[in-house]
Formats: structure tokens, C-alpha cells, sequence
């Protein structure tokens, strides 16, 4: 124990002889620990905001959507039927209980414009009861009605993105006229912000119009592309969705052993999609960080390579002065592993700020694991014995003599 | 009983397919107390005799007592343990880690000692061989601090931590000016005389060579002469003759910043290649 304090103070002392170069030699390593933390953090932090975010949307939620179908036996993607019709969604409504609410719905993407501003958005064409199913409240106005979807009323109810680009904010821009294709749509209502985080599905950048509307006079269509259903609770999700899947296959008129022409996703499945994607992209980002650390680990045995050539001499006197191979060694090894630890250690702290500063600055989610810190450190102390392995032994092995007379 | 006995030794180094006989047999026997100086043109041998001698080497053929302990076919693990414990060394380029201090330097091998020795009972040591060279006032000086004279006197004080059986020196005052070079035989002389320290010392220059009780002279591998020197010449007496010091190595004068100058450069050199 004294002994290892000894040959540590030793390798302190050697690299405080050269601290430009030990400096440089640790950034290698602190960069690569650094970057592992960040990108794990980003990545976890990704991940647990969408888990966050679905949460609040309501777990109880079913989307039922128009799946792929076949045509001349080339397998079309999803949304290509047009089998969903409003008739199925009526048929949800009346023949499944668990089944409370239920929005037929539909969507396209078209430029919104009001007076001389103008903003290409989503447009949904929903039911009255999607506000409903998203327990979501408007600002101003109010959502449409019964009245307008079934008459098929040219009214738009806005997300508060969509009316901030269009009419500035905080605006009340409920009766304005907007122009969507050509025709006049009148605002009832702006929806409350939901302050979606990660900008993949905005529901604050969409505008909603009843569907009859949308199918109607923007689409002309007489299908719908997906049923928005929310279970009458938690634990009715998934015994919903199998009733759901089981009429829809009878009113389709589904064999036994074809497939769907539709999907059924409860929220929670789509959850663990995202999360196993958010997954495979932290461990990419992970991996790609992974790298520098190990250029890192080769900046520090080429130092050391460098070191060993360098301090021959001293090598060599310590050897004739009764250094064994096994303490030379030693000094060597020690001096890389404090090398690769002190790098990271800073770099440990430097992930934290880097974590902390897309967070403050970018206000994108990072969560710190322990997991990652723990084998950044781990790892990066490994490489300090794995690359000063080499260099050690190189030490270690010369002869006092050849090492003394090395010019 | 000699402290140092060599049976026939040969030390031949194969360079590509030619053989190089650096030693082709030699035998010696040192008694304690002996001042022993080495001589010799360069590739005579006397590197490779003092390298073995040091345990630096292994012979090639012969037999090596040391102490009353066959050294010739220790390991490479139990020779180190021999320089540390029994041998002083003492090189041509003094060989001291640089920004390092004095009295650090001078524990280096109590650092490579088999037995944990406490950090004050290091320092003790440590000042008290810096006190035998007469050193113990610049102590917290690094090499390049010092003159070159007081630089080898540091490498002595290192050499003599262990209390070694030998001393053995390479060349000690190849570096350094006449004047200088007295002083430092003094401190040989002086632990010789003094403290009975058996000493074998390299040296190419003859005057030098007078300064021990003995001098054996190689040539080819061979020992050609071996004999008691009639007329010792003495350091002390000689420092005394002489005139003032222009630069003395334990005062601090102005010329003390001019020897400086040289002094890391000499650090720098080699240690003797003959």
C-alpha cells in the first residue's frame, strides 16, 4: 500500500515535469468520456420525455389506423386502404361499452392563409369528441359541434402554434377568416398548448376541422384514414383493442388466417416502439462517443511510447540504482492509468456541464445515469492499463546498460 | 577475504556473426579498503569489467564472488537487489533526475529498497549522506542549480545511501575541470581513508589514476599491468597548495553562474562509452 502511494507520487511528479503534454494527452481522454456522458444523457433524457410525453397525452388512447393492403400481390404501406369508413367508428361506438369515446378522423397538409401571413401545416379532420379523448381544453372559443360536423361547417379550431405564426401571440383570433385550398374557414377556437417537447409529432402545430369537412371540401373522399378511441380505463385497453380488432376483421370481412387491413396501436405499444428507437439511437450516439475514447486510450499509449524513448537514461539509472523490472513497470503503468483517470474525471465533469448546457440552452431533456458515468470511469481506467500495458513492458524490458549509454 | 573476487572472466557480445571478446579472462581480487583505479585506451575492456562488477552485466564465462556470494549467475530480479544494497554508483554524466531536488535525488534508492523504509527515516539518511559530500546546506537545490563538481558530489551522497560495500565510479571526472576534479577525488579519497569504503574508479587520464592505492591497466580484454601506486597523490594536500579558488563549488561567487551555464550540458552527455 505504502509502496503503491510511493510509485504514485513518482508518476504525479513525472507528469507535472511535462504539463503541456500531459494536458493534451488527458484531452484526448476527457473529450471521449465527456462525449459518452452527453450522448447518453441526450439519449435517456430523449427517451424519458417521450415516455413523459405519451403519459400525459392519456394511456387509455387506441388508434385505430388503415393498414396495408394488398394490391395485385404488391403489399402497399400503411394508410394505403381505404376500407376504414365512419361506419366502422359508428360500429365501435354502439357495439363495444369499454369503448367511450370514439373520433373518426382523417389528414392532409396544406398552407393555412390569413390576410398577408400564410403557414403549411397538418390538417386533422376530427370528431367532437377528440377533445374529449385527449382531455385537452381550448384557450379561446370553443372546439366545433355536433351541428358542424354533421352539416359539414367550414370552422377551424387552431393549435396555438398555427395561430401564433398566423396571428402573433397571444391574439384572440376567434370569427378572423383563414383560407385553407381556396376556401373560407372561419376560427372558433384555439386550442391550449400542449408544449410538446421533442417537436416529432407537434400536436400544437396542427389545425383540427370536422371531418365531414375535411373529407369533403379539402380531401374528397368518402373514407376515413384512422378511429382515435379512448378506453373507459386503464386496464379496458387492451381488452378494447382485441374487441376493436375483432369487429372490424367481421365488417371487413376478414377470413380466419388473412391478415388486417387495418392496425390497432394502444398508446402504450407506441411508447415502447419510440423507446426501443430512442434506445438504438442512444447506444449509436453511445458508440460513436466510444470511439474517441479509444483514440483517446491510443493518444495516451503514444505518449508513453514517447515518454519510454524520452526517459531511457532515467530508466537506466534507476534500474542501476536497484530498480527491479516489476518497479519500472509499475512507474509506467501507474502513470498511465493516472493519466487516463484524471482525463476522466474531468471529462466525468465536463459531460455533466455539456448535459447541463443543452438543457439550459437548447431545452432539450438530458438525464444523467449513473450506469454511464460508472463505465465511462471504469472503462477509461481500463484503457489506462490496457494502452500503458505496452509502453510499461517496453520500459521494463530494456537492459540498464543499453538504457544508461541511450543518447 | 576480498570483497571483490573475479576467477577467470570473459564477456563476448555477438554483434551480426562477428564475435566481440571484451574480456578474455581476467582475475582479480580486491581487498577491503583498496582504491583500486582502472585504465585503459578506449575498447580495452574496462567498461565491460566495471559493468560487471556492477552487476549491470553478466559474464559470458567465469565466476564473480562478491561479498563471499556468487553474483555470476544471479537473475535479473536478485542483481537488482545487489546494485541496491551492496554497490554505489557513480557515472561520467552524474546521471541525476532533473527537476528534482538534491536530497531527492538522494533517496532515489532507498525508493527501490526490498524493505519499506519511513519517509523521515529516508530524509534522515538522506542529510546525513548529503553531509559526508559536504552538500547538506544545498540540499534543496535542483541539478541545474548546481555546479558541476557539486552535481557529481550529489551522485556520490546517492551512491553511498545504502552504505555499499563498493563504490564503484565510470569516468567521474570526465566532465569536469581540474580544479573540480581534485575536489571530487578528495571526497573519494576521504570516504576511503575515512570510512574504509572499498572503491574501484574508471579512468582514462593517468594523473587521476594516482590518486588510488592500485592501479590495474587493461588492454584488449586483458589485464597488462596491476600494481600498487608507490607515490599516492593526496586531493587534500593538493587543494591546499593551491591558490585561492577562482570558482569553488561550495561558495556562491559570480563565477558559480558562469559554471552553471556548462553544467546541464555536461548532465546531458553520456556516461563513458570506452
Amino acid at each position: 500500500m505504502m509502496r503503491l502511494l510511493m510509485i504514485l507520487r513518482v508518476a504525479l511528479k513525472a507528469l507535472n515535469r511535462n504539463k503541456m503534454r500531459t494536458a493534451l494527452t488527458m484531452l484526448g481522454m476527457i473529450i471521449g468520456v465527456a462525449a459518452v456522458i452527453a450522448m447518453v444523457a441526450l439519449g435517456k433524457g430523449a427517451q424519458s420525455s417521450i415516455e413523459a410525453q405519451i403519459k400525459s397525452a392519456g394511456t387509455n388512447i387506441i388508434n385505430v389506423m388503415s393498414g396495408n393492403f394488398m394490391a395485385m400481390g404488391v403489399r402497399q404501406g400503411s394508410g394505403a386502404s381505404n376500407t376504414l369508413t365512419v361506419e366502422d367508428a359508428m360500429a365501435i361506438r354502439q357495439m363495444i361499452p369499454s369503448a367511450q369515446y370514439v373520433a373518426p378522423g382523417v389528414n392532409t397538409r396544406n398552407q393555412v392563409i390569413a390576410g398577408n401571413q400564410n403557414w403549411q401545416t397538418r390538417i386533422e379532420g376530427t370528431d367532437v369528441e377528440f377533445p374529449l379523448i385527449r382531455s385537452w381544453a381550448v384557450k379561446y372559443g370553443a372546439f366545433f359541434s355536433t351541428q358542424d360536423v354533421t352539416s359539414a361547417t367550414k370552422v377551424v379550431v387552431m393549435g396555438s402554434v398555427v395561430a401564433t405564426n398566423l396571428f402573433g401571440e397571444d391574439v384572440d383570433p376567434t370569427g378572423q377568416i383563414v383560407r385553407i385550398k381556396n376556401q373560407p374557414f372561419k376560427v372558433i377556437g384555439v386550442m391550449t398548448s400542449k408544449g410538446s417537447g421533442t417537436g416529432f409529432d407537434d400536436q400544437d402545430d396542427k389545425v383540427y376541422v370536422p371531418y365531414t369537412t375535411a373529407q369533403k371540401k379539402l380531401m374528397g373522399i368518402q373514407h376515413i384514414q384512422n378511429i382515435t378511441v379512448s378506453a373507459a380505463s386503464a386496464n379496458e385497453v387492451k381488452s378494447t383493442a382485441d374487441a376493436i380488432t375483432e369487429l372490424l376483421r367481421t365488417r371487413h370481412k376478414i377470413m380466419p388466417g388473412d391478415s388486417d387491413d387495418f392496425m390497432v396501436r394502444t398508446l402504450e405499444e407506441m411508447a415502447a416502439m419510440r423507446t426501443e428507437t430512442t434506445k438504438t439511437m442512444t447506444a449509436l450516439l453511445a458508440g460513436i462517443a466510444g470511439v474517441s475514447l479509444l483514440v483517446g486510450g491510443i493518444g495516451i499509449m503514444n505518449i508513453m511510447l514517447v515518454s519510454v524513448t524520452e526517459r531511457t537514461r532515467e530508466i537506466g539509472l534507476r534500474m542501476a540504482i536497484g530498480a527491479r523490472g516489476s518497479d519500472v513497470l509499475m512507474q509506467f503503468l501507474v502513470e498511465a492509468v493516472v493519466l487516463s483517470l484524471f482525463g476522466g474525471g474531468i471529462g466525468i465533469a465536463l459531460g455533466f456541464a455539456i448535459s447541463w448546457g443543452v438543457t439550459e440552452f437548447l431545452t432539450w431533456p438530458t438525464t444523467i445515469s449513473t450506469d454511464a458515468v460508472a463505465l465511462a470511469f471504469g472503462f477509461s481506467a481500463m484503457i489506462g492499463i490496457f494502452f500503458g500495458f505496452y509502453p510499461a513492458t517496453k520500459a521494463a524490458k530494456l537492459d540498464p546498460i543499453e538504457a544508461l549509454r541511450f543518447e | 577475504m576480498p570483497v571483490i573476487s573475479v576467477q577467470n572472466l570473459k564477456k563476448t557480445y555477438v554483434v551480426g556473426d562477428i564475435q566481440v571478446h571484451a574480456l578474455r579472462g581476467v582475475s582479480v581480487d580486491v581487498e577491503p579498503g583498496e582504491f583500486v583505479c582502472v585504465t585503459g585506451p578506449s575498447g580495452s575492456g574496462k567498461s565491460t569489467f566495471m559493468h560487471i562488477l556492477g552487476c549491470l552485466d553478466r559474464p559470458t564465462a567465469g565466476q564473480y564472488i562478491l561479498d563471499g556470494q556468487d553474483v555470476s549467475k544471479m537473475s535479473r530480479d536478485e542483481l537488482a537487489k545487489v546494485r541496491n544494497h551492496r554497490i554505489g554508483f557513480v557515472f561520467q554524466g552524474f546521471n541525476l533526475l532533473s527537476r528534482t531536488s538534491a536530497i531527492e535525488n538522494v533517496e532515489l534508492p532507498l525508493l527501490y529498497s526490498r524493505d519499506h523504509i519511513k519517509a523521515s527515516e529516508r530524509h534522515k539518511r538522506a542529510r546525513s549522506s548529503l553531509e559526508i559530500v559536504g552538500l547538506l546546506e544545498r540540499s534543496h537545490h535542483h541539478p541545474n542549480q548546481l555546479s558541476g563538481g557539486q552535481q557529481q558530489r550529489v551522485a556520490i551522497a546517492r551512491a553511498l545511501i545504502n552504505n555499499p560495500s563498493i563504490l564503484l565510479a565510470d569516468e567521474p571526472t570526465g566532465n569536469l575541470d581540474s580544479r573540480t576534479s581534485i575536489e571530487v577525488m578528495d571526497v573519494f579519497q576521504r570516504l576511503n581513508v575515512e570510512r574504509g569504503i572499498t572503491i574501484l574508479l574508471i579512468t582514462h587520464e593517468h594523473d587521476i589514476a594516482e590518486y588510488g592505492t592500485r592501479t590495474i591497466a587493461f588492454r584488449d580484454g586483458h589485464i597488462v599491468r596491476d600494481a600498487a601506486n608507490e607515490h599516492r597523490r593526496m586531493a587534500k594536500d593538493e587543494l591546499a597548495a593551491l591558490p585561492p579558488p577562482e570558482v569553488n563549488g561550495s561558495t556562491d561567487t559570480h563565477s558559480v553562474g558562469l559554471k552553471r551555464k556548462s553544467a546541464p550540458k555536461a548532465a546531458a552527455a553520456g556516461p563513458a562509452g570506452s
